[in-house]
């Protein structure tokens, strides 16, 4: 038997590789680190970094055409890559546990939720199935969910996504493994949601010992977490540490780049808001490039790079894979730009767009005969102006109506009540007919750059069907000219025109989209989660290409993200909603900084945060939002509020002014406090 | 569940109804005089002679009033008296029905003992020689046209090779059973009469495997596509994470998933087969509602053709119902959605 000295898990040189028909992919190639008993190991990288495929070579679950080829993984003194599948079962579930990302699919909505418990348990033969039964009830509960016993017998899709997360968890942690993977946990569920699993998950770690391997794209998740973290690119390891250490004195340039492309909550907004981006992307993972695999992108590069470096101790406990850093270099902050840019113009006296009692209920098909028809609250009263020239930021959780209120905006579907003007004219029922010039100036960016292009059309035939429709061309060359101007705007090449959008990448299509918003030369934008699907250096470029873009086209935008640092970042004005209400409305820097409602101020407090200490002292929100079907009387939120009294379910508060600009709906404005106040205010002085 | 099969159990009833006022009206609007074409050249030249024949069969009222007539007849199980047999329609019906049904049910039978293990061999040994076969097998099963392979069928087993009688329910030295259910399969072991039971089947199988081809080969390729979807869904990677066996995945987890499409198929397979037998009952002499229809169709026999109609209706809703009510016992979203 190995003794404690050893390590939990030892990885040497893992190669796997994807063997398909265009090419072997070299998704992971020369990992190697180690993992002790109950340590949590952060691993962070962009899509295609070989992150997520590490962490399944870790069980050997690897699919067709993916491979093993090469190095070792030594799990509690047995060679993983060399054991047969019966003992990989064995394994599997049993000693090492998988959590992945969306809890939604990971489900098998045709069992119930106990089978799917108990089975987890009983195929090891460590529980008898009644035993299993009794042990997934407990399990439950202490994953956080009430009345596991009413609950176990449910169907998955009577369950949230934070519940299903929870039940993820109850199997993973069935069998008391010593290693749990956890791949994207959260980055499915809103930022409370989130926040509730990640302190789940670390007091998993504190009262078990289970040792956690976090996957994430987000270094603010894994430094809420993690002791240690490897950052991964381009399929090898090429940063590790503490995340702290990281966080404050990154010494490989990717890591930087990653650092500073990502708008911080700590962070003062600079007066220039282009965040710093890195050129270019990934290496193609079919042939590597020589020597050091970020070269081409990297800003430090010297003439070294030009050989392969390997992972050396750069300090304590630190090592890069990087000649500069090695050779005791620093990597220097980038200095924020002045704002180069002219003065942002006054607003206009009378808004653009403004929205006056908006109401939007659903009605939903009956269940059956027998039943009455239910009405699911989508918006309840919102009461919006947006600007000339300004951009206004759309928070709030899954099913607070976001999304709804953004199509309404577009008359994409026509409010229950309430009134829509746009520049002066009522659209609220107008006809589509009536709407259509208007559609000219106002205009959508969607979510999901892979399903919002047509994919057997060309990009210049995207970008031209807008110009012809609106009569902006009347030439075919004409049509053409201007397609290769858009382009050019979005910063891509002439030459893409003639493509399809599966040829490009998620951050390309992203541009396209937007290129095909502004084909019409529109003075109003809506972004439905523009950069949610992408990576954060793309995120980066994408905020910097719509900042440039509102600042040489006057664009006015209607921003929404769940992302509460992005939103910070690009928006002057931020309205946060709750269950179809807008329980605040403040300017951005005013929000962040004296959050008034509650919820607001737990949304912010439920944010990652890359200070360690700070965490652990945040508001976390207990619960889900409530169903729009059956909102709770008076304030929507006082089921979930910490400063909730009687009066609140009695009577909806009123938006009130309490400060110029600054409304909220709050019997009780200001009562919870949260913890990143000061923080904000000491960053502000040092900026 | 309960209020859910209440549901739909309301909305099959309406569909009857619905079906009945169609099938009437189609039954009266089609071109071509009943009349006409029972009475003869001499008989219909005689107007007495119509306006009695008319009057008798009572196509000489207003059709609300005919339809009137019609549901309530219905509620009685009436169908009136077919024009060409001169006995009532669900005594006709009551007698060719149950040769069918025997012999759709057993095709559909063979068709998923068959289809669906091949298909979800297909879809485990993705590739491999059974996945081959079930694709041929399946390809040839749905593209045989039916008339051709019931001849190459019969050529084969019963006229070169003499493995299986020829066409008939029974053999002609079989005395059938007293009727009790109507079905060969039950009443001859219910008298005890197992030669003839034996006899009955080795009738049976010539032409149920004729019938069984096509719907087999549906089954099987929507099995194993049904199949490889459920297999490539996140929570087949989680099973495999638990550390399950393979079996436990392959029937516990991706099955479950994969058997919804399949029901819906199965369910249209098998009304189909129930009231597609016209072809094959001719060609095999089985004594079906099949060759009644197109007896019926041939002569006008309106009530004949109503009834059967009906019949078919019936069956379609029928089959729906058991249809929904399975989907539902296997994937709980369809109830609370």
């Amino acid at each position: 038997m190995p003794g404690d000295a050893d390590p939990l898990l030892d990885v040497r040189d893992l190669r796997t590789w994807f063997f398909t028909d265009a090419g072997v992919v070299r998704a992971v190639d020369g990992v190697s680190f180690t993992l002790s008993r109950g340590e949590t190991l952060g691993i962070v990288g962009e899509s295609g970094s070989g992150k997520s495929v590490a962490a399944k070579s870790i069980m050997n679950l690897l699919e067709e055409p993916a491979r093993i080829v090469a190095g070792s993984i030594r799990f509690r003194g047995r060679e993983i890559t060399a054991l047969p599948e019966e003992e990989l079962r064995d394994i599997r579930g049993a000693e090492i546990a998988m959590v992945f990302q969306d809890p939604m699919t990971s489900l098998n909505p045709v069992l119930r939720i106990s089978r799917q418990l108990v089975e987890t348990m009983t195929a090891h033969r460590r529980f008898t199935a009644p035993a299993a039964r009794t042990r997934a009830a407990s399990l439950l509960g202490r994953m956080g969910i009430a009345a596991p016993e009413r609950v176990l017998d449910a169907w998955p899709h009577q369950f949230s996504g934070g519940m299903r997360q929870r039940v993820m968890l109850a199997m993973g942690f069935a069998n008391e493994p010593s290693l749990i993977l956890a791949d994207e946990p959260t980055t499915a569920l809103d930022v409370t949601i989130q926040a509730q699993i990640l302190d789940l998950l670390r007091a998993l770690n504190a009262d078990l010992g289970t040792a956690v391997i976090l996957i994430s794209h987000d270094l603010g998740v894994i430094a809420t977490i993690c002791s240690r973290v490897l950052v991964m690119y381009a399929g090898e390891v090429v940063e590790e540490g503490r995340p702290q250490d990281l966080l404050s004195d990154p010494r490989h340039p990717y890591t930087w780049a990653l650092l500073h492309a990502a708008p911080r909550l700590d962070e003062a907004v600079a007066g220039d808001r282009r965040l710093a981006t890195i050129e270019g992307q990934p290496p193609d993972a079919r042939a590597w490039p020589e020597g050091c695999r970020f070269r081409a992108r990297c800003p430090f590069a010297i003439e070294a790079c030009a050989r392969h470096p390997a992972l050396l101790a750069v300090d304590a406990g630190r090592l890069a894979r990087c000649w500069v850093t090695q050779a005791g270099a620093r990597l220097a902050s980038p200095q924020p730009r002045a704002a180069t840019a002219a003065a942002r113009p006054a607003a206009a006296p009378s808004p653009l767009l403004h929205v006056q009692g908006l109401v939007k209920h659903y009605e939903l098909p009956r269940e059956n005969f027998l039943e009455p028809r239910r009405v699911l609250r989508a918006v309840e009263g919102v009461d919006i102006d947006v600007f000339a020239g300004e951009t206004v930021g759309l928070v709030g959780e899954s099913g607070s109506g976001k999304s709804t209120l953004a199509r309404l905006v577009m008359r994409l579907e026509e409010p229950t009540a309430g009134r829509i003007v746009f520049d002066g004219q009522d659209i609220s029922h107008a006809t589509q007919a009536a709407i259509r010039p208007l559609r000219r100036r106002i205009q959508m960016i969607f979510q999901d750059p892979y399903a919002s292009l047509n994919p057997r059309m060309t990009v210049g035939e995207i970008l031209a069907g807008p110009l012809r429709l609106h009569a902006l061309a009347d030439t075919a060359a004409e049509a053409r000219t201007r397609v290769g101007a858009l382009l050019d705007l979005v910063g891509l090449p002439p030459a893409a025109a003639a493509r399809f959008p599966h040829e490009f990448s998620g951050g390309q299509r992203q541009r396209i989209s937007i290129a095909r918003a502004l084909a019409v030369e529109p003075d109003f934008v809506v972004g439905d989660e523009p950069i949610s699907a992408l990576d954060v250096n793309i995120q980066a470029q994408i905020i910097n290409l719509m900042i440039g873009l509102q600042e040489r086209l006057r664009l006015t935008y209607l921003f929404i993200a769940h992302d509460l640092a992005v939103v910070r970042h690009i928006s002057d004005r931020i309205v946060v909603l709750y269950l179809g209400r807008v329980m605040e409305t403040a300017k951005s820097a005013e929000l962040f900084r004296r959050p008034l409602h509650p919820y607001t101020a737990s949304l912010i407090s439920a944010v990652p945060t890359l200070d360690a200490a700070r965490a652990r002292s945040r508001i976390v929100l207990a619960g889900e939002i409530p169903s729009a079907i059956d909102p709770p009387s008076g304030c929507p939120f006082r089921t979930r509020c910490p400063a909730a009294a009687p009066r609140c379910a009695a009577e909806m508060p009123p938006l009130a002014e309490l400060a110029p600009g600054h409304r909220v709906a709050c019997h009780f404005p200001g009562s919870v406090a949260a913890a990143d106040r000061d923080r904000s205010r000491r960053s502000e002085v040092s900026a | 569940m309960l209020r859910y099969i209440t549901s739909r159990l309301l909305v099959a009833a309406a569909m009857v109804l619905l079906a009945t006022l169609i099938v009437f009206l189609i039954a009266n609007t089609v071109p071509g005089d009943p009349v006409l074409t029972q009475l003869g050249d001499v008989a219909a030249n005689n107007p007495a002679i119509v306006e009695a024949y008319r009057h008798k069969w009572g196509l000489d009222l207003p059709i609300w009033d005919r339809y009137w007539i019609f549901l309530r007849g219905l509620a009685h199980g009436d169908l009136g008296l077919s024009i060409s047999s001169q006995r009532p329609v669900i005594d006709d019906i009551a007698q060719y029905a149950p040769a069918t049904v025997e012999l759709s049910t057993v095709a559909f039978l063979l068709s998923l003992i068959f289809g669906l293990p091949l298909g979800v061999l297909a879809a485990m040994k993705r590739d491999s020689w059974i996945d081959h076969l079930a694709r041929a097998v399946s390809l040839i099963g749905v593209s045989s046209p039916t008339f051709w392979l019931a001849f190459i069928m019969l050529a084969v087993f019963y006229g070169w090779l003499g493995w299986a009688p020829g066409p008939g329910q029974i053999g002609a030295d079989q005395f059938p059973p007293p009727d009790v259910t109507g079905f060969m399969l039950i009443d001859a072991p219910l008298a005890g009469q197992w030669d003839t039971f034996w006899d009955a089947i080795a009738h049976l199988a010539l032409p149920a495997i004729v019938l069984a081809a096509s719907t087999m080969g549906l089954i099987t390729r929507t099995t194993r596509a049904a199949m490889l979807e459920a297999l490539s869904q996140d929570y087949i990677r989680v099973a495999r994470a638990k550390g399950l066996l393979r079996r436990a995945i392959m029937l516990g987890h991706a099955l479950p998933n994969a058997l919804l499409p399949v029901i819906t198929l199965g369910g249209l397979a098998y009304a189909q087969l129930l009231t597609g037998t016209v072809l094959t009952e001719t060609i095999f002499s089985w004594p079906g509602l099949g060759r009644y229809t197109f007896q019926s169709a041939v002569f006008l026999d309106f009530p004949a053709i109503m009834g059967v109609t009906l019949v078919v209706a019936v069956v379609y809703v029928f089959v729906n119902l058991l249809v929904d009510v399975s989907y539902a016992m296997l994937d709980p979203r369809v109830m609370r959605r």
